[in-house]
């Protein structure tokens, strides 16, 4: 396949698909639609991974970095829908949700699916900044879905933050442009990401720095950091379990892209100062705070939200330590927790409409009234957890060696906040999956099989990484210096 | 002798911009507020405009004839019938008292005079103090989205937030329509996400007080 065309049909099939989408009425044929579309998005995605690079043109670009997570991006969001499928059946028969808000559902899902993906192959940060505020409307859209209390406060709140945060981050792009106005010259080269860094030596230190704080706290909102991260959980719990399943895996994973595309541009820089404090702080505080709370949770999708956030800190303490092997390790790290996130979000998913609750004190003993589940709930936590022999642990591991090697009282506040998230983690899975079974035991349509898919890739990884993966990661964490 | 007065005219309409902005501070019916916004929008429209004449950029006349139909006439009429309709003109409460929402505010305007004027310095005049006014009307807007209770009064907040960053793409000289466009289009598409959930939120609660949401977390019992 022609790769420039590959590049152009990540962001068509979705449009397409949301079009189609819009005007179908009936759930069935819409969600094979939904997952066909899914599908192709996928398949294309591979197409740009194993093809050439193309001349990066003025609006969008594919290389090393971005297309890891496009490829990333495409096959969350396809077992998602396939998850999706059934997960909003039972949806409608329980009477949570009518056709008509579904026909909806369906096409918001795949206009998210093309802002983000806009959004990671754009050669233009006017335009990484639009895909991302077209990702987050939507997702708004459908945390509200429910229309109830709890989901409309959730949807009012993740709307107020994340606006404040892409409104910040759109007033760093303008510095950035304004930066880089003297160097490059007017017009929209001075927006475009390859003639950025190459001009980026060359910019004014004071207004890279001013621009980066900015970018850093706007959109750092948008990947959950701590002090900012206070719509993340509401968002997770109350919208339908498949969008807190591409929240955590996907969205959170796009708005650090953008942050790290701004890194390099102020590494480029000599006279900027260094982003790693500034990031390995934040990382740290979220890490800390995420472990902490992790404690006294009793809704399970906050809870899981809440180790979003700690996980989060982890990559954004790695991205921050900055050097070939804490990059390797964040971006592995990137790729393990998408994957075993959304496979727990699906469990999850499954696991509170059998039991019609997503309290945590509700459910118990779900290995012996579920044991598909319930099992598949088990290794995710322990996947999550960071236990060997998962790729989580790998990924921590690296990160926290090459802290210790480097900056080891760093490295202790960094094993202290995973230690603590561990513990929390275990006590509340010893609740939920072992123990006398209690409330309802009814059978659930489920599919297991995008769980089994991304627990099985997880638990690869942990194995066995093959070693053009690890050369591509090696190449990656390079570019990102 | 030109290029001095079309910086203090761009000077003016831009201070009138941060100037407005405390009106909105200071506004405690929502109807007041709606006004102030509908001035906040015309004085940006202004400023727009003789950023277009002086910078000779007669792309940015649509900016500024957007800013002056939609955001000056339209949004407010709407609002204006919206509040009606919800039977929900009575006063806004702030959280904290207008004197130190002011105090506040004129300390942000402080900060973000020290860090735009010292950080741009190598900036041309112009836009230099442009970006000044522009972080200082959005931080204004932050801040009101933060001390107010109520939806309707939170969003007005978000738009003169928003116009505040129009300033700034306006200010940049050469800066792509792309941007525009995506700015005023995401006024659009919030306002349609905002008519929904003002909607939603008076079948749910028969109030638009943001505080009796607050009611209803997940984690309290």
């Amino acid at each position: 396949m022609n790769i420039s065309l590959a590049l152009y049909a990540v962001l068509v099939i979705p449009l397409l698909a949301a079009a189609v989408l819009a005007l179908m009425p009936g759930y069935r044929p819409a969600s094979i639609v939904n997952v066909v579309a899914s599908g192709l998005t996928f398949a294309a995605a591979v197409a740009m991974l194993l093809d050439g690079r193309p001349e990066p043109g003025q609006y969008l670009f594919v290389d090393d970095l971005n297309v890891v997570f496009i490829v990333l991006n495409a096959f969350v969001g396809f077992t998602t829908s396939v998850f999706s499928a059934s997960y909003i059946g039972h949806e409608l028969e329980s009477g949570r949700l009518t056709p008509a808000y579904l026909r909806f559902y369906h096409a918001m899902y795949q206009v998210m699916m093309a802002g983000m993906n806009l959004a990671l192959s754009a050669n233009n940060i006017g335009l990484m900044w639009v895909g991302i505020e077209i990702a987050t409307l939507t997702t708004v859209l459908m945390v509200g879905i429910y229309r109830t209390h709890e989901a409309l406060e959730a949807a009012w709140k993740y709307f107020i933050l994340g606006s404040v945060g892409i409104g910040l981050a759109l007033f760093g792009t303008i510095l950035v442009y304004m930066a880089a106005l003297p160097v490059v010259g007017e017009g929209s080269n001075a927006m475009v990401w390859t003639t950025l860094v190459e001009g980026a030596a060359r910019f004014d230190p004071a207004l890279i720095n001013v621009a980066f704080i900015f970018l850093l706290l706007g959109y750092g909102t948008k990947v959950g950091l701590a002090p900012l991260h206070a719509w993340l959980p509401d968002a997770h719990a109350e919208g339908p379990t498949p969008i807190s399943a591409v929240l955590s895996g996907l969205l959170l994973n796009v708005a650090l892209y953008a942050v790290l595309r701004f890194k390099i541009l102020l590494a480029a820089n000599d006279g900027a100062i260094e982003p790693g404090p500034l990031m390995v702080t934040m990382g740290l505080l979220s890490l800390i705070f995420a472990a902490f709370m992790l404690y006294r949770r009793r809704d399970i999708k906050r809870m899981f939200a809440y180790s979003s956030i700690e996980h989060m800190g982890i990559i954004t303490f790695a991205f921050g330590m900055g050097g070939p092997l804490a990059n390797f390790a964040g971006l592995l790290h990137m790729v393990m927790h998408s994957l075993t996130k959304s496979g727990i979000f699906f469990a999850v998913g499954h696991i509170a409409q059998v039991k019609g609750t997503q309290k945590i004190a509700e459910i118990r003993g779900l290995t012996q009234s579920h044991p598909v589940l319930g099992w598949a709930l088990v290794v995710g936590v322990v996947a999550i957890a960071g236990l060997p022999p998962f790729g989580v642990f790998m990924s921590e591991f690296l990160v926290v060696s090459s802290t210790f090697a480097r900056e080891p009282l760093l490295a202790i506040p960094l094993v202290a906040g995973i230690l603590i998230a561990l513990g929390a983690l275990l006590t509340h899975l010893g609740n939920l999956a072992f123990g006398e079974a209690e409330g309802p035991a009814a059978r659930v349509q489920a599919s297991y099989v995008p769980m089994a898919v991304h627990l099985a890739l997880v638990l690869l990884a942990g194995l066995f990484l093959p070693a053009t993966l690890v050369a591509w990661f090696r190449n990656v964490a390079a570019i990102l210096g | 002798m030109s290029h001095g007065l079309g910086f203090d005219i761009s000077h003016l309409l831009a201070g009138g911009l941060v100037l407005v902005s405390f009106l909105l501070l200071s506004q405690h019916r929502l109807y007041a507020l709606l006004n102030a916004y509908a001035l906040h929008a015309v004085v940006l429209a202004l400023s727009v405009a003789w950023q277009a004449n002086i910078q000779d950029a007669p792309h940015l006349y649509i900016t500024a004839a957007i800013a002056l139909v939609f955001k000056a006439i339209v949004i407010p009429v709407g609002l204006h019938r919206m509040i009606q309709r919800l039977g929900i003109h009575r006063e806004i409460e702030t959280v904290i008292g207008s004197g130190a929402t002011m105090l506040a505010g004129m300390g942000l305007v402080a900060l973000s005079m020290t860090v735009m004027l010292h950080a741009a310095a190598t900036v041309d005049p112009v836009a230099r103090e442009d970006l000044a006014f522009a972080l200082s009307v959005v931080l204004l807007g932050l801040m009101m989205m933060v001390t107010r209770r109520n939806a309707v009064s939170q969003v007005v907040g978000f738009m003169s937030l928003e116009n505040g960053l129009v300033l700034a793409a306006t200010g940049a000289k050469g800066m792509p329509l792309v941007v525009e466009i995506s700015v005023a289009f995401s006024i659009l598409i919030a306002f349609i996400v905002i008519g929904i959930f003002l909607f939603r939120i008076r079948e749910r609660f028969d109030t638009v007080d943001v505080q009796a949401l607050d009611r209803f977390r997940g984690e309290r019992r």
